[in-house]
């Protein structure tokens, strides 16, 4: 596990590939070469990268439709992530799953699930896994203020408190469901709020701070290895894009102001982060310039992969139903 | 061999399972108290591996999910009726996981399902629900009649890859049947087994229609009419060669089904059978179903729902007209 300077460096390597990412998949969209849905992570970066550097790499986590933000905090292949999203054959999961399902199961990441909240048992089931082989494994879940109201969420959260299971509910509140704020929706003040109702440690994070982050999951890493139970962490973070790329299109009326958003770009978690480096003599201008550099190249990279890569075949079509094939229909 | 229960065939396939590999456990509500009869007894032997859950089908169903996404190997019980609690991660998750990832993961999980109906339970809990599932790619489906079908099929399931939803037809949970007693028994899915041989008419049965089905053969048999009666056994894979030959000799086909009419497994195999041997077909094909109105709870008005000896007569009665 790294840390000190290395773990500070591999923070912002990380949230810029997620940014740059993102950046370029924005574009994808905007010239059409990028179909159906993509959920872009701008501006929430430190949450995903704060909680997954704390991980070990057979560590698991589950996550949700925003989800290229986590395979890439757990150290995931972009090129693999990127062919995903162009639907080739190289892809995460043989273009079978693009944007709202990327997963990689040989670091543990279980999968990105469409359906918010859907994911959250089936995180509690892997750390039920973990506790039954004894193998102090932990499980991270993400999901959004949306997803906290969804009964599959409540259920979750109490399976894994009273069987006291080492299952970390990270809640990324970018305090909107789409265009529904989550003052209107959640019935108490914070999200984390709801942590008593489960006998668990409810605690609220800057999302923006990817220290902080990584300190609150470390903790509830610690707890859980420790076979004392779950903790739900509410990271308070903002997405500066629209809930899905091009929905400002169709948008009837405005959910938020310019003013609010504006305000949350004043906290973009990569430049509170490099300033941190800089102000506590951690790295120079240069070397995070040459991380940014590096992070253009590599996503660069990805994408001339991810475009030369061949597309799956028809024959493909009913491969991977099954682990053991029954005839076709 | 020896003659044992449906129930009891059932309980000796977990408990043979469980001895062989020990990442198999069982949840449910309620099940080391064993209250369906089927699970009695295993919490002595097998303790932890035994979780009873709180009443959170869509939750534990999941957790299910993952568990086997890490290398369990879970078995689920619920009532067949509590399906609809848990849809979303039997279809989001269970059913679709392994395609969407592509293959990246197996879910060797058995969803154990008691199909309770005729017995004055009423709508909430006498619920068929094999055919939606039927219809939802990624799901095995088998749902067996006999004792020896229980045992080797649940073994099946237990050690396949997949996710196998597993229909136990509560009306059967009593009847008696030579079963082996040999571990290593196991019904492969995908084969239909005919159970009794005939040259006149081809009956298949769906779950506890097997009974009624057998029953109105033997009557008919006096009157010289030769029935074939044929159980698939699974659904999902569907053994539609056995099936296809069978009408081949005879030439007529009847389905009963205790599912509602419409979207039945009886109206899939129809329609494959007229697709597929229309040329072989003397007569229109008939389907014996329950009715498309829910399980009333009245002793008066319940057994005229689904299906019994008298409509089965008569379906086949109409294929010789």
């Amino acid at each position: 596990m790294p840390e000190g300077k290395e773990l500070y460096m591999l923070m912002l390597r990380r949230m810029m590939l997620i940014r740059k990412f993102d950046e370029t998949v924005k574009d994808l969209v905007q010239s059409a070469e990028l179909v159906g849905m993509a959920h872009c992570y701008i501006g929430e970066e430190a949450v995903a990268v704060g909680a997954c550097t704390a991980l070990r790499d057979e560590d698991y986590i589950t996550g949700n439709h925003r989800s290229h933000g986590h395979p890439i905090s757990k150290g995931g292949d972009v090129r693999r992530a990127m062919a995903e999203l162009l639907g080739k054959a190289t892809g995460y999961c043989k273009g079978k799953g693009g944007s709202m399902h990327l997963a990689d199961f040989d670091i543990g990441i279980l999968g990105e699930s469409g359906i918010v909240g859907s994911a959250l048992p089936v995180a509690v089931g892997a750390a039920m896994g973990s506790k039954m082989q004894n193998n102090d494994r932990v499980v991270i879940s993400f999901f959004g203020d949306g997803a906290s109201n969804q009964g599959a969420c409540h259920e979750a959260m109490n399976l894994a408190s009273i069987w006291k299971l080492p299952v970390i509910f990270l809640c990324e509140n970018n305090q909107y469901a789409v265009t529904t704020s989550f003052k209107d929706t959640v019935s108490t003040e914070n999200v984390s709020d709801r942590a008593t109702a489960y006998n668990m440690p409810g605690v609220l994070v800057d999302g923006q701070d990817v220290m902080a982050m990584h300190e609150a999951t470390v903790h509830a890493i610690q707890r859980a290895r420790a076979g004392e139970g779950p903790t739900l962490l509410e990271a308070k973070t903002y997405r500066y894009e629209d809930h899905s790329e091009g929905l400002n299109r169709i948008l009837r009326e405005p959910y938020r102001t310019e003013e609010e958003v504006e305000f949350w770009r004043q906290r973009d978690p990569i430049d509170i982060h490099s300033k941190w480096l800089l102000e506590n003599d951690v790295a120079s201008q240069e070397e995070i310039d040459k991380v940014q550099h590096d992070v253009y190249e590599a996503i660069g990279d990805a994408l001339q992969f991810a475009r030369e890569s061949p597309y799956p075949d028809e024959a493909d079509l009913f491969t991977d139903m099954f682990a053991d094939p029954i005839p076709l229909r | 061999m020896g003659e044992i229960t449906y129930s009891d065939a059932l309980n000796h396939a977990l408990k043979e399972e469980m001895r062989r590999d020990e990442k198999v456990f069982l949840m449910g509500e309620s099940i080391r108290g064993g209250i369906y009869g089927v699970t009695g007894g295993l919490s002595q032997e097998f303790d932890k591996r035994v979780i009873d859950t709180p009443l959170s089908e869509n939750g534990f169903m999941g957790a299910a999910v993952g568990a086997a996404a890490v290398g369990m190997r879970p078995i689920v019980q619920s009532l067949a009726s509590f399906a609809w609690v848990a849809m979303d991660q039997l279809v989001s998750q269970a059913a679709k996981m392994r395609f969407m990832f592509g293959g990246q993961v197996n879910l060797p999980i058995v969803y154990r399902w008691g199909l309770l109906y005729g017995n004055n339970i009423a709508a909430h809990h006498a619920d068929r629900p094999y055919p939606m599932f039927m219809n939802m790619p990624g799901l095995k489906i088998a749902i067996p009649s006999t004792p020896a079908d229980a045992k080797g099929l649940l073994k099946t399931a237990i050690r396949d890859n997949d996710p196998v939803m597993f229909f136990e037809d509560n009306n059967l949970a009593g009847s008696r049947g030579e079963v082996s007693e040999d571990p290593e028994i196991c019904i492969p899915f995908g084969k239909a087994e005919v159970k009794r041989e005939g040259a006149d008419v081809t009956v298949v049965t769906i779950a506890g229609m097997l009974r009624p089905a057998l029953a109105v053969a033997d009557e008919l048999e006096s009157d010289g009419i030769s029935v074939e009666v044929i159980d698939p056994r699974t659904i999902v894979p569907l053994d539609t060669k056995t099936i296809l030959d069978s009408v081949e000799k005879t030439g007529r086909l009847v389905v009963v089904d205790p599912a509602h009419r419409s979207c039945s497994v009886a109206s899939e195999i129809s329609s494959i059978v007229s697709q597929e041997g229309f040329w072989s077909l003397q007569a229109p094909i008939q389907r014996v179903t329950s009715l498309d109105c829910h399980f009333p709870f009245s002793p008066a008005l319940e057994h005229l729902v689904y299906p019994n000896e008298d409509k089965i007569a008569d379906a086949i009665n109409l294929t010789l007209e």
